[in-house]
Parts: C-alpha cells; sequence; structure tokens
C-alpha cells in the first residue's frame, strides 16, 4: 500500500489496570551486551571444543575469517583440517559435506547465502532430509546447513530471497532462525548436537547488532530447544508471529501499539519446522487475533501455514480473520524506494490495527468462549 | 559337502585362459584351497596419468568358487525379480544388474568392509556383496518389514552401515560427492580406509561429479570413483550422450584405469591398485567396461536401443558367469557337474528366500511416522487428513 501517511485511529480508550512490566524482566541482572556475530562465533567456537566430529566447510570461512566474519579466528584456533575453505562449487561441496555426515562427522556447511543453497538444494532435500527415513533409521545426517537468510540491503533480485518457507515444507529438516544473540547461540548449539539435518536461517543486518545477554547464554553449556517458540512480549489483544529479522519490527510496532491501548503479543517462532503450534494457538485462544509477519513471498509462506494451522485448531476463539504481512509478490527491486516497499516495514504491522477491528476496541465479545479471557467493558 | 573332484581332460578353453603357474592339488575341497594361482587378465589395463597395473592377478581356488558362487547367486537374484516384477510384487523402479556382477565381486575380493561403497539406483548386487541376505532384498523388493531398509525404501534405497555400504541413490550423479564426502571423513578420522564411488557412463557427465573430484584432489581424498560403464545412459548410447566417452581420461589431472568390468579377476586387480593408489596420492577414476543384458529398468525392454545381436554376442563372448566357469574348468579345480550344482544351490537359495519374503508382512501403519527425524522432539506430523492420521514422533 501507499500510504504515506498512517492515520492513527485511537481507539476508545478505557481504564485497564495492568501490571508495572519491567522491559528487563526477560533478563538476569547482568547486563552484558553482544552482537549476533559474536554469539554465533562464539556458539561455533565452543562445539569445535566440545566435539571434534565438528568441523566447518564453506566459501572464505577459513583464510578470508568468514564473508561475514561469523567464522572469524575459527581457522586459528582448529587448523585447517577442521575449518575448510572450498570452491565456489555448492553443488558439489554440500555433497561432500553431507556424505560425511552419513559417515558419523558433523560438518556445519555454510552458504555464503541461502540464495546459493538452491545450487545444492539436491542434497540438502534428497540426500540429506530423506535418508533416515528411507534407510529405516541406518543413516542419520547430523549436519547443520547455516548462512544469512532474505533480504539484505540493495542487494537486488538474486541475492534476497527468504527459503524459510522451501525448507519448512519439507519432512526431515529441522529449520531454524534467530532474531537476537541468546536466540543465535542458543538455537545453534542445538543445531549442531542435533542428530538430524538442521538449515539455520541467519540474515545478515542482524549480525552487527548488539543484544544484552545474561551470564546462563554465555555458558558453554547454554542451548535452546528446538521446537519451542518464545513470547517475546506478553500482551492480551493481539498475537502477532514472526521470526529473525520481524521480531525487531513487531517488538517496535508493539510499543506504538501499546500507545493506542492495543496490547500485543509477540511470539518469536525460534523454530519454523517444527512449528510450535501449541504455542502460537494458546496465545490465539488468549488473544483471539492473529497477525503473521514475514519477510519472504507471501504465496505458500510461513505465515500461510501459521495462519491454517490457526484456523484447523483455534477457530471458535478468533474475532476476526487471520492476518498475514509478508513480503511483496514480486523479485526484490533494486531502487531504494521500490526495495522498501517490497519488504514488511513497522508501519505495515501497525496498520493491522484498522482491519483487525480495532476501530471499535471496546470490546464487546460476539463470540463467548469459555476461558476467553478478553477484557470486557 | 566337500568337493573332490577327478582329474579329467575337461573342456579347456584356448587363449584367454593359459595358467601361468599350475596348480596340482590332488583331493583337496577346492572351497578352501588357497593355494595360488596366477591368471591373466583378459585384456591389460589402459592408464592415464599413472601406470597400469600387472595384468597378471593372483588368486585360488577358493576364490574362483567363491567368484562362481556369488555371481550365479547375484544372476539369480535378479531374474528373480524380473518375475516378481511381471507378477506385480515388486512395484515402482526396479534396476537390475545381471551382466555386470563381477563389478560387485571383483571390488569386494580387493578390499574389506572398513571400506566403504556408495552407488546408484542399480544396487541389488552391490547390497549382497557388502553382505546383505537374499531376505533382505526381496522383502524389501516387495516392501515388507524384513526388508533392508524396512520396506520403507524400495529397489533404490538398499543400505547397510556395519558393512560400510551407503545406498542406493535415486539422483543420477548425487551419490559421487556423497562418496567423496565419504572419503573425506575416513581420511578426517585416520581410518585408513577408502570409498568406492560408483556411477554410470550417463552419470560421468554430472557437473557435480567434477565439482567433487576437483574437492577431493585439492584435498587428496581416498575417493576412487568406479564408472561402471555399460555403454548406455538409460536408452541413450554413450557416443550420443558424451563428446568424450573415454570416462578413465575425464578426470584430466586425476589418473584413471580403463578395466574389462566382464572380468573379476581384472576389476579384482583394478581395485586393489586404486585402493593402493587413493591411500597414498588422492583420487582416481576406475572405468569398468561392463553390461547390462536387462534394459535400464523393468519398464525398458532395452531393445529398441540396441540389437538383440549386440546383446546375445556380449553373453557369448563376455558373460563373466562363463568366464569363471571355464577358469575353473581349465585348471580341473572342479567339474562341471559341481558347478551345476551349485547353480542348483543357489536357485534353490533364491526360491527359498522368496518364499520366506512372501511371508513377511508389509509394515505396521506406524511406520509412515517413524524414522522421519533421528529425534523426533516431540514434533506433531499429519497424514493426508490431518485429524485421524496423526502421530507425535519421538
Amino acid at each position: 500500500m501507499l500510504a504515506i501517511a498512517r492515520q492513527r485511529i485511537l481507539g476508545q480508550s478505557f481504564q485497564k489496570i495492568r501490571p508495572a512490566v519491567s522491559v528487563l524482566r526477560s533478563y538476569s541482572s547482568a547486563a552484558k551486551k553482544i552482537t549476533v556475530r559474536e554469539a554465533l562465533n562464539s556458539a561455533l567456537d565452543e562445539e569445535m571444543s566440545a566435539d571434534p566430529k565438528v568441523f566447518l566447510m564453506g566459501e572464505e570461512v577459513g583464510e578470508y575469517q568468514g564473508a561475514y566474519k561469523i567464522t572469524k579466528g575459527l581457522l586459528e584456533k582448529y587448523g585447517p583440517e577442521r575449518v575448510l575453505d572450498t570452491p565456489i562449487t555448492e553443488a558439489g561441496f554440500t555433497g561432500i559435506g553431507v556424505g560425511a555426515a552419513y559417515y558419523g562427522l558433523k560438518p556445519v556447511v555454510e552458504f555464503m547465502t541461502f540464495n546459493f543453497s538452491m545450487q545444492a538444494i539436491d542434497h540438502i532435500i534428497n540426500s540429506a532430509a530423506k535418508s533416515n527415513y528411507m534407510s529405516a533409521g541406518q543413516i542419520s545426517v547430523p549436519i547443520v546447513f547455516r548462512g544469512p537468510n532474505g533480504a539484505a540491503a540493495g542487494v537486488g533480485a538474486q541475492h534476497s530471497q527468504c527459503y524459510a518457507s522451501w525448507y519448512a515444507s519439507c519432512p526431515g529438516l529441522k529449520v531454524l532462525s534467530p532474531y537476537n544473540s541468546e536466540d543465535a547461540r542458543g538455537l545453534l548449539k542445538a543445531a549442531i548436537r542435533d542428530p538430524d539435518p538442521v538449515v539455520f536461517l541467519e540474515n545478515e543486518l542482524l549480525y552487527g547488532e548488539s543484544f544484552p545477554v545474561s551470564d546462563e547464554v554465555l555458558d558453554s553449556s547454554f542451548c535452546i530447544p528446538i521446537g519451542k517458540a518464545k513470547i517475546e512480549r506478553e500482551g492480551k489483544d493481539v498475537t502477532i508471529t514472526a521470526f529473525s529479522k520481524m521480531v525487531g519490527y513487531a517488538l517496535k510496532a508493539a510499543e506504538i501499539l501499546e500507545k493506542d491501548g492495543i496490547h500485543a503479543e509477540v511470539i518469536n517462532l525460534r523454530s519454523i519446522r517444527p512449528l510450535d503450534r501449541t504455542t502460537i494457538n494458546a496465545s490465539v485462544r488468549k488473544t483471539n487475533r492473529l497477525v503473521t509477519v514475514e519477510e519472504g513471498f507471501p504465496q505458500h509462506g510461513v505465515g500461510a501455514e501459521i495462519c491454517a494451522s490457526v484456523v484447523e485448531e483455534s477457530f471458535a476463539y478468533l474475532d476476526a480473520p487471520v492476518e498475514r504481512i509478508a513480503g511483496a509478490d514480486v523479485p526484490m527491486p533494486y531502487a531504494a524506494n521500490l526495495e522498501r516497499m517490497a519488504v514488511p516495514q513497522i508501519e505495515d504491522i501497525i496498520q493491522i490495527q484498522e482491519s483487525e477491528g480495532y476501530n471499535s476496541f471496546a470490546f464487546v465479545d460476539t463470540v463467548v468462549c469459555a476461558g476467553n479471557a478478553s477484557v470486557n467493558n | 559337502m566337500a568337493l573332490s573332484y577327478l582329474r579329467s581332460s575337461s573342456s579347456r578353453s584356448a587363449n584367454l585362459l593359459r595358467p601361468l603357474s599350475s596348480a596340482a592339488s590332488l583331493r583337496r575341497p577346492i572351497s578352501t584351497d588357497t593355494t595360488p594361482i596366477t591368471i591373466e587378465t583378459s585384456v591389460p589395463f589402459t592408464s592415464h596419468q599413472c601406470e597400469a597395473p600387472s595384468r597378471s592377478v593372483e588368486t585360488n581356488p577358493s576364490e574362483l568358487l567363491t567368484f562362481f558362487r556369488d555371481m550365479a547367486l547375484m544372476r539369480r537374484m535378479e531374474i528373480a525379480a524380473d518375475s516378481l516384477y511381471k507378477a506385480k510384487l515388486i512395484r515402482g523402479f526396479c534396476h537390475l544388474y545381471d551382466g555386470q556382477e563381477a563389478v560387485a565381486v571383483g571390488m569386494e575380493a580387493a578390499i574389506t568392509k572398513k571400506d566403504c561403497i556408495i552407488t546408484a539406483y542399480r544396487d541389488h548386487c552391490t547390497f549382497v556383496g557388502r553382505g546383505g541376505t537374499l531376505l533382505e532384498v526381496f522383502a524389501e523388493l516387495m516392501g515388507r518389514q524384513a526388508g533392508c531398509s524396512k520396506g520403507k525404501g524400495g529397489s533404490m534405497h538398499f543400505y547397510k552401515k556395519d558393512s560400510n555400504f551407503y545406498g542406493g541413490h535415486g539422483i543420477v550423479g548425487a551419490q559421487v560427492p556423497l562418496g567423496c564426502g565419504l572419503a573425506f571423513a575416513q581420511k578426517y578420522s585416520k581410518d585408513e580406509s577408502v570409498t568406492f564411488a560408483l556411477y554410470g557412463d550417463g552419470a560421468a557427465n554430472q557437473g557435480q561429479l567434477f565439482e567433487a573430484l576437483n574437492i577431493s584432489a585439492l584435498w587428496d581424498l581416498p575417493a576412487i570413483l568406479v564408472c561402471e560403464n555399460n555403454h548406455y545412459g538409460m536408452g541413450t548410447a554413450e557416443w550420443r550422450a558424451a563428446k568424450s566417452p573415454a570416462y578413465y581420461k575425464r578426470g584430466d589431472y586425476v589418473p584413471g584405469l580403463k578395466v574389462d568390468g566382464m572380468d573379476a579377476l581384472a576389476v579384482k586387480q583394478a581395485c586393489k591398485f586404486a585402493k593402493e593408489h587413493a591411500l597414498k596420492n588422492g583420487p582416481i577414476i576406475l572405468e569398468m567396461d561392463t553390461y547390462r543384458y536387462h534394459g535400464h529398468s523393468m519398464s525398458d525392454p532395452g531393445s529398441t536401443y540396441r540389437t538383440r545381436d549386440e546383446i546375445s554376442g556380449v553373453r557369448q563372448e563376455r558373460d563373466p558367469i562363463e568366464r569363471v566357469r571355464k577358469l575353473i574348468l581349465s585348471h580341473d579345480l572342479a567339474t562341471e557337474k559341481e558347478l551345476k550344482d551349485i547353480e542348483k544351490e543357489v536357485r534353490k537359495e533364491v526360491d527359498d528366500a522368496i518364499a520366506q519374503a512372501k511371508e513377511s508382512p508389509m509394515p505396521e501403519p506406524s511406520e509412515l511416522f517413524s524414522n522421519v527425524y533421528a529425534k523426533g522432539l516431540g514434533a506433531e506430523s499429519f497424514g493426508a487428513d490431518r485429524k485421524e492420521l496423526r502421530a507425535t514422533l519421538a
């Protein structure tokens, strides 16, 4: 939509008693901040140190210190037998990585961006994802495919695609996407330890962002369970699901919506496959409204799956149609103004209040459900 | 069963089978006789970027008998699979290996179960060579629980990890980078073993093969790429698919050897040579000049793109089992009757295995959802209707 100025429609406000919420509640008293890059680097370092079967492979991961410096210092520390610079031949080196995993090693294969993973997608799907099933459990594939995913800045159509929904549709794969440094550390460590093939979708624009982390997160045994989403911000009026960079946008949008009296619950998916349907549905049953946010193409996207899942399992709890916000249905343009329009912005998320019926946010519940915690006034 | 033999003037084939040293053991059961015999391969090896091994191969009566028995078993198994497919007990794709048995058998004679083998979809005999049983083969082909992949893989997806057999792959050419990955892991683990990655003349043109070969040569991986050149990639003859069908030379900077793939002893010699080479010097290519009697698969009659004369000509002149039979007879290692008895035994083994496989039940419905992951983490998996048919993955 081309609307430049977004009308903020102030809902009819009413007094609610809300407990005072400290923004820092979810973190312990330690206020150390690390970048996502540092988080990923430390996770790789610790897992390589703990398990000699873990090794890294990819373009420029060694002597160049990593195209995005994620693998900085690891060649010096672990040597060229465990940090391998590959030629620019994704199909070949991905196949080699999967073969090494068949034998029992634990490769971490880097794609400089996931756009290049398409050259190797046969090995990810047919050689890795399906092997445990086809062999009835004989051949498990403990491999991690990682790298930046989705849009960057001004890199054009061939370097900007989001592959979350492609990989997440495939049984046999696990697909993870971290948002902050805690996610990056915990999920990457979990991915490397996992015996199944994991697609680990990072975001280039998040690498340099810092987030506070607790001592627990910095501990070398820290791990985040795969398949569990995180409620980043609690709310009761609408559920917003997001992953990766869009979590940040959703949180900012939630702050803005708060001022209009709309309390959004923001769910950081963390795991695209398996999808944490339990958490999502429990949240929608509480808030009665769903908005999904993603950067990728809208058709057959992650949001489409979440919407369908919620309609299947929590239809009676919905007060408004489910809504998805996604990238534009076009290849990514280069011009800055067009690029901005092709990817969701915070304004797009705030705009939901128009469609979700927040104008008359007087909370007259037309659907009476047992246990529905909406506030009536 | 002791096999005593009579010294008779049995048929002595002429040129090809001249023994260089005679094995003059009397009345010793040949199944355990390891007296060395040296036999020349049918043709010398042709080499690229390396010195070819000698065409004099060391063997012994026991080994030759094993070759005969194993190849006869594989031949019988594939022919039986043909019948089962026509009877609709085997579904989908079925790619038969009869004619190519010498490659599987000769290779096993040169290596151990610590070495890895990976191949494409024409994998039944390779699986048996690695120690797979007939029951596992037939049950898997018929989609039963006793199958090597519990009925969930099918003809193209046989595996035997405890013997380092890694399948069984349906995507043409994919198995070659995977095989180079196995070799990488062997080197990483300092296992002093090698990987044989088998592919056909059709797959030889795949780009990923050259990508993997480049990396293998750069990193000195103990990878042996074995082109089973049966001269037809499905229905396309090699000269129509490859500008250069000299597959053993296609590695350019990687040495190669061209081998008579219908001569089990030549295959053994070449694989022994390749293993020694790969452990010291990195990758090498072996081109096995072989032939398949069946079409590409059971859906292909195999006679629209080649003449029946060609097929019967190869059967007459180059059949791998007949070659070994003639060797055994000309060296007086067994009588014709003894060899025929072996063939009868093998036929019975195959029939018994089929009967047993037919008894094996189809997989339980719950198996639909098993092994999706090694660690399911309690994720939910849905069947078609999403309500009745669903499971929590362990």
